[in-house]
This record gives structure tokens, C-alpha cells and sequence, in this order.
């Protein structure tokens, strides 16, 4: 009888417990939900191919993203672009070469700690760095090297998790058939960390796209109806990296300075916009879970 | 087992390009490209005023226009990072300072007129008009604690609570209103609903039957619905924000004219003087649009005359003025 009644009471606090968890998602998820339909109600009769191609204006119905989506486009570009090398080759340092000692140990704090800096302290330091000290004035490059330094304390400890998973025996067997640590880390641990590093880095993205402090720190403006040159020329090199110097624009600032106007329409194109803000990141999310899923199928140990 | 080599050699060339592409980056033609940077007041106008511009233009000029405040705008515009600053307030004495330890010049031009307007619920059916003397009563540092219901302020109205809106601290609007009511910049009480943007105190004001609270006529003027204007009387019987009276004057001491400064070496630049003399010639129509009041038109010959003259320096010698008429502002002796 005691044993029963012991195992109805576990029973009864078993499903509790359940039923309180499901609770704590709905939370979550009923929240986000409600923010989704209000956005989407809002915005969804501005979301038309002309949105998408027009450049503000001070009309509601004329004005459109165009600056605004290419900017956060761009910026974003460079900030992977320039946070791959630097927090792989840190990761790879830190995993695989550094030794082990109160300095890769202060290291290690410090990247634990970078990542909880808040994201306009990181405004601040490339105000003073980048556009006053380097001269490289409101533009892309700043942006997208600002972002870069956000996310890259998230994407090095992402890259460290990812090479930490490779298993050790792959290590040894490589260098049992005598392969340096270079070729081993190259040939080997890189090509099976990949997906990690990649998901980790997309996810860094995914935080960046909505920061607006530290944009604004540096000199990110408001009204832009021009895009940045093309990234191509008809001489040699054919590339023109002029465009990383142009002046820019991103979502979020776009967003908020629609919501911050008098007239009513304006606040619809901000929910617009906000709505293609979130599809953004749910694609870049998207992403990330089909590399993973990619790398995963084509890894055989 | 995947190749990792293919990627790494793409990143390789495109960094290899990329090297050899940098000097043609920094000896690269630029484009001619103005920056405006400063007040959150003016951008409406300037951001219609560069659209329309650069359409004239069909894209051969650049024209970028920043929010970054007065105050933050005159930091970027005296070191020379910007050519043209939106300002809502005269630039100020410390500016001024400023403008000078670094050779900045400027020519400063007025270019509409921005009325705050004391606003009140649609559902207060007791107030029409208030006089400047009570508003002071309302808002001087001392009423803090002290006038917290509507009888305080005249007697025949209720005795219900008083709710006040108005802006923050580091808005334009709140160094005016304080000036112009209270008597000295920055001294108000500080018991209210504060808030830089103005469509949350719209939103406040609006949804509260006792509350009272100041927003610039371009907020309230799209919300008429909701909101109901207070004439002010200020000694010559009470005036309601509109047009005309802030045109004429008699709207006062609550409407003020508000800048553009332009730095003297950019203003050599012809696209820069194509863009002052077409913000001054093409303006008073895009002004109206946004909901602004549009300078008498001889102000704007007058001043473009000075443009022309190039004559430098501020009239207002780091101090507002409050109650001017534009054409004694106009009038007056600059001074660099």
C-alpha cells in the first residue's frame, strides 16, 4: 500500500512538472507569437515589390527600405568576412597550440568576459578607434569591423566548442602516419569542425543584424537614398572595393526612425520592416540549421 | 574526408585582389557628396528637402542626413566631419568655443519656424487657454510636489489630478520650453512624464483626461483627432498654434525659428551651394508638406542674400532668444 501510494505521489509531482514546463515555453512562445501576428498585421499590406525598391521618403507610401536592407546586407558581409579568419585562427590557437598556462587561462576569462560587454561599449571603442584614430570615417568597413569585434568572442568560444568536438583519435592517427600539426589541423580537424564553426558564426550574425547602438555610436544616418558603389569595374582589377568607404544605413535604424515619426503610416512601415528584419534572421537561422545538417551527413568516422 | 582546400585557396585569392585593389580605394575619385548631420526637429525638413534635391539632381550628388541631436551634431559639425548641421536652438557658447579652437567658420540661416503647442485630452472640456504666468506656475522647479491638481492653477477649473507630459532633458524642445517659460534654460520640475520621443508623450496625453504636456506643432498636427490645443496668452490675449499665427508672430513666446549652419569651406563647394541655395528657393513648399511653418517669403530672399555674402558667425552670441521676430534676428550684427 505505502509503495503505491509512493508511486502515485511521484506520479502526480512527474506530470506537475510537466505541466510546468510546458507552461514556461508557452510563456516564450506565445509571447513571441503575439509580437509576430502584431507586427504582421501592421505591416503586411506595406510588404510589396515597390517596399523593397525604394529608397525613404517623406511620403509613408513612397518610402521604402532599399538603403536599408543592402546596408544591413553589406555590413553584414564584412562582418563575417573579417570574423571567420580572426576568431577560427583564435580557436584553432587556443585548442590546438596553446599551452597550457596562466595566460592562455587569462586569455580564456577575458573572451568569456568580452562576450557579456555591452554592445555600445564596443560602439565607443570603434568611435575612438576606427573613425578617429584609422580615419576610416562612417562607412561599411567601420560598421561591419565594429560587428566583427561584437561577435567575435561568441564566435571564437562556437569555433573552440566545434574543434573541441573532433575526437582525439583522429588527431593521434594523423600524426601516427606523420602528419605535422599543421596538416593534421588543416586536413582534419578544420574539415569536421566546420559545420560547428559555421552554425556558431551564423548565430553571431543573427545578433548583430539587430544591433543598432553601436551603429549609432559610430555615425550610422538616417536618410540615405543613394547605394553604395558596385563592387565590381569595368578595368582591371575588376573588382572596386570603394563601396566599404560609402556611407550606409541598416534596418534597425531605419525602423526606429519610422516608429519615432508623427504620422501614423510611417509607423506601419516600421512593422514592415520589421517584419523582413525578422524574416532575415529566421532565413540566416534557417541556414545555419542546413549546414549543420549538411556537415553532419558527410562526416564518417 | 572533405577538402577544405578549394575554400581555403578562394580566400586566398580574394585576399590577394583585395590587397592589390587598395590604394586605387584611397586615391579613388569621391563623389560629390554632402553630409548633414544634428537636430531630430529639422531632419523632416532636410530629409524632404535632400529627396527632392536628389532628384533634380537624378543621383549625381550624394546627400546623406543624420539624427544625431543638436547638441551631438555641433561635436561632428566643429570638427569638420559634416558640412551642413540641423539645429533646433542657436549654437551655444561652449559650441561656439568649439567652432573656433578649430578654425570651423559657419553661416547660420534660418530656415522654418517649429511651434510647441500645449496640448491637452479631447475629453478636457474646462481648459481653452492658458496665460505664459501659468504655465510658469506649472512648470517652475518650485511647483515640483507642490501643483499637483488642475484648481491650483485657476480656480474655476476641477479639482482633479494634473498629469504632465513634456520633453527630456536632451531634447532641443526642453531647452526652449524651459527657456521661454521659466526664464533659464534646463529649470524645470521634474515630476512629469518625460520622454525624447514625441509620439509617446502624443500617446500619453491622449489617453489621459487631466493631463497636460508640450510637443512640437508637427506631432500635434497629425493628431489633431486626439488631441486638443491650449491657446497661449502671452500679455496680448490668448493664440492658438497655427500657421498664421506663428507666421505673423503673434503666436508667442512658444514658436521659434530653427537652422541649418553651413561650414564655410563646404559652402565653396558647388554642389553645397546648389543644395543652400535650392533648400532656400524650393523649401517653403516641402516645409508645409512635413508640417513645419515656411519663413515669410522676403526672409528667405533676405537670406539668401547673406548665403551670398557669405556672411559668417552666429547673430545670437551663445545665448536663445526667446520672443523674437525673425526679421530683428535677421537684421542683427553676426558675430564669428
Amino acid at each position: 500500500m505505502r509503495l503505491q501510494s509512493a508511486i502515485a505521489r511521484n506520479r502526480f509531482v512527474d506530470s506537475l512538472f510537466a505541466i510546468l514546463g510546458l507552461l514556461a515555453m508557452l510563456v516564450g512562445l506565445v509571447t513571441l507569437l503575439a509580437l509576430f501576428l502584431g507586427l504582421a498585421l501592421d505591416g503586411w499590406s506595406r510588404l510589396t515589390w515597390r517596399f523593397f525598391t525604394s529608397y525613404p521618403s517623406r511620403f509613408p507610401v513612397e518610402a521604402g527600405i532599399l538603403s536599408a536592407w543592402v546596408g544591413t546586407t553589406t555590413v553584414m558581409f564584412v562582418t563575417a568576412l573579417t570574423a571567420v579568419p580572426i576568431g577560427v585562427g583564435a580557436a584553432v590557437y587556443l585548442e590546438e597550440y596553446a599551452p597550457k598556462n596562466w595566460l592562455t587561462d587569462l586569455i580564456e576569462i577575458n573572451i568569456a568576459n568580452l562576450a557579456g560587454v555591452p554592445s555600445i561599449v564596443y560602439g565607443l571603442l570603434a568611435l575612438g578607434l576606427l573613425v578617429y584614430q584609422l580615419h576610416l570615417g562612417q562607412s561599411i568597413l567601420t560598421a561591419g569591423l565594429t560587428l566583427a569585434l561584437l561577435i567575435l568572442p561568441i564566435v571564437v568560444t562556437s569555433a573552440r566548442e566545434a574543434i573541441r568536438s573532433v575526437p582525439n583519435s583522429i588527431r593521434e592517427a594523423a600524426h601516427a602516419l606523420g602528419a605535422t600539426k599543421w596538416q593534421t589541423v588543416k586536413d582534419h580537424v578544420l574539415p569536421y569542425a566546420t559545420g560547428g564553426i559555421l552554425t556558431g558564426l551564423i548565430i553571431a550574425l543573427s545578433r548583430a543584424i539587430g544591433e543598432s547602438a553601436p551603429l549609432i555610436t559610430i555615425g550610422a544616418l538616417s536618410f540615405i537614398a543613394f547605394l553604395p558603389h558596385p563592387p565590381w569595374q569595368p578595368e582591371f582589377p575588376y573588382l572596386s572595393f570603394q563601396w566599404l568607404l560609402d556611407p550606409f544605413t541598416v534596418m534597425p535604424i531605419q525602423m526606429f526612425n519610422w516608429v519615432s515619426r508623427p504620422q501614423e503610416e510611417f509607423h506601419t512601415n516600421a512593422a514592415a520592416a520589421g517584419l523582413v528584419l525578422l524574416g532575415m534572421t529566421l532565413a540566416m537561422n534557417g541556414l545555419a540549421i542546413f549546414i549543420r545538417a549538411r556537415f553532419r551527413k558527410q562526416i564518417k568516422w | 574526408m572533405i577538402d577544405a582546400r578549394p575554400m581555403l585557396r578562394t580566400i586566398a585569392a580574394f585576399l590577394l585582389l583585395a590587397l592589390f585593389s587598395f590604394p586605387r580605394l584611397l586615391d579613388a575619385e569621391p563623389a560629390a557628396l554632402i553630409k548633414i548631420d544634428g537636430s531630430s526637429t529639422v531632419f523632416p525638413i532636410t530629409e524632404a528637402v535632400a529627396e527632392e534635391f536628389q532628384k533634380a539632381n537624378r543621383g549625381a550628388v550624394r546627400v546623406t542626413v543624420g539624427i544625431s541631436g543638436t547638441g551631438g551634431g555641433f561635436k561632428k559639425f566643429c570638427r569638420g566631419d559634416t558640412d551642413i548641421q540641423d539645429a533646433s536652438r542657436p549654437i551655444s557658447a561652449e559650441e561656439i568655443e568649439a567652432c573656433r579652437k578649430t578654425g570651423v567658420q559657419y553661416l547660420e540661416l534660418p530656415i522654418a519656424f517649429d511651434a510647441l503647442t500645449i496640448a491637452v485630452s479631447q475629453q478636457n472640456t474646462w481648459a481653452d487657454s492658458i496665460t505664459v504666468s501659468e504655465l510658469k506656475t506649472i512648470w517652475e522647479p518650485s511647483a515640483q510636489g507642490r501643483i499637483t491638481k488642475w484648481i491650483q492653477v485657476r480656480s474655476p477649473w476641477p479639482d482633479a489630478p494634473l498629469k504632465l507630459f513634456g520633453a527630456g532633458s536632451d531634447s532641443g524642445t526642453f531647452d526652449y520650453f524651459t527657456e521661454a517659460i521659466t526664464g533659464k534654460a534646463k529649470a524645470s520640475r521634474g515630476d512629469y512624464t518625460a520622454s525624447e520621443d514625441d509620439n509617446t508623450l502624443v500617446q500619453g496625453i491622449a489617453n489621459e483626461k487631466h493631463a497636460l504636456g508640450y510637443i512640437p506643432f508637427a506631432y500635434f498636427e497629425p493628431n489633431k483627432r486626439k488631441l486638443k490645443a491650449l491657446a497661449v496668452d502671452g500679455g496680448k490675449g490668448p493664440v492658438l498654434p497655427s500657421r498664421e499665427t506663428v507666421e505673423n508672430g503673434t503666436y508667442q513666446p512658444l514658436s521659434r525659428p530653427v537652422f541649418i549652419y553651413v561650414n564655410r569651406h563646404a559652402a565653396e563647394r558647388p554642389e553645397v551651394r546648389e543644395f543652400v541655395e535650392f533648400y532656400l528657393t524650393q523649401g517653403a513648399t516641402l516645409i508645409e508638406q512635413v508640417k513645419y511653418v515656411p519663413l515669410p517669403a522676403q526672409t528667405y530672399r533676405l537670406t539668401m542674400e547673406h548665403f551670398r555674402q557669405g556672411k559668417l558667425g552666429t547673430v545670437f552670441h551663445g545665448s536663445p532668444a526667446v520672443g523674437l521676430q525673425i526679421d530683428e534676428l535677421l537684421r542683427r550684427e553676426a558675430k564669428p
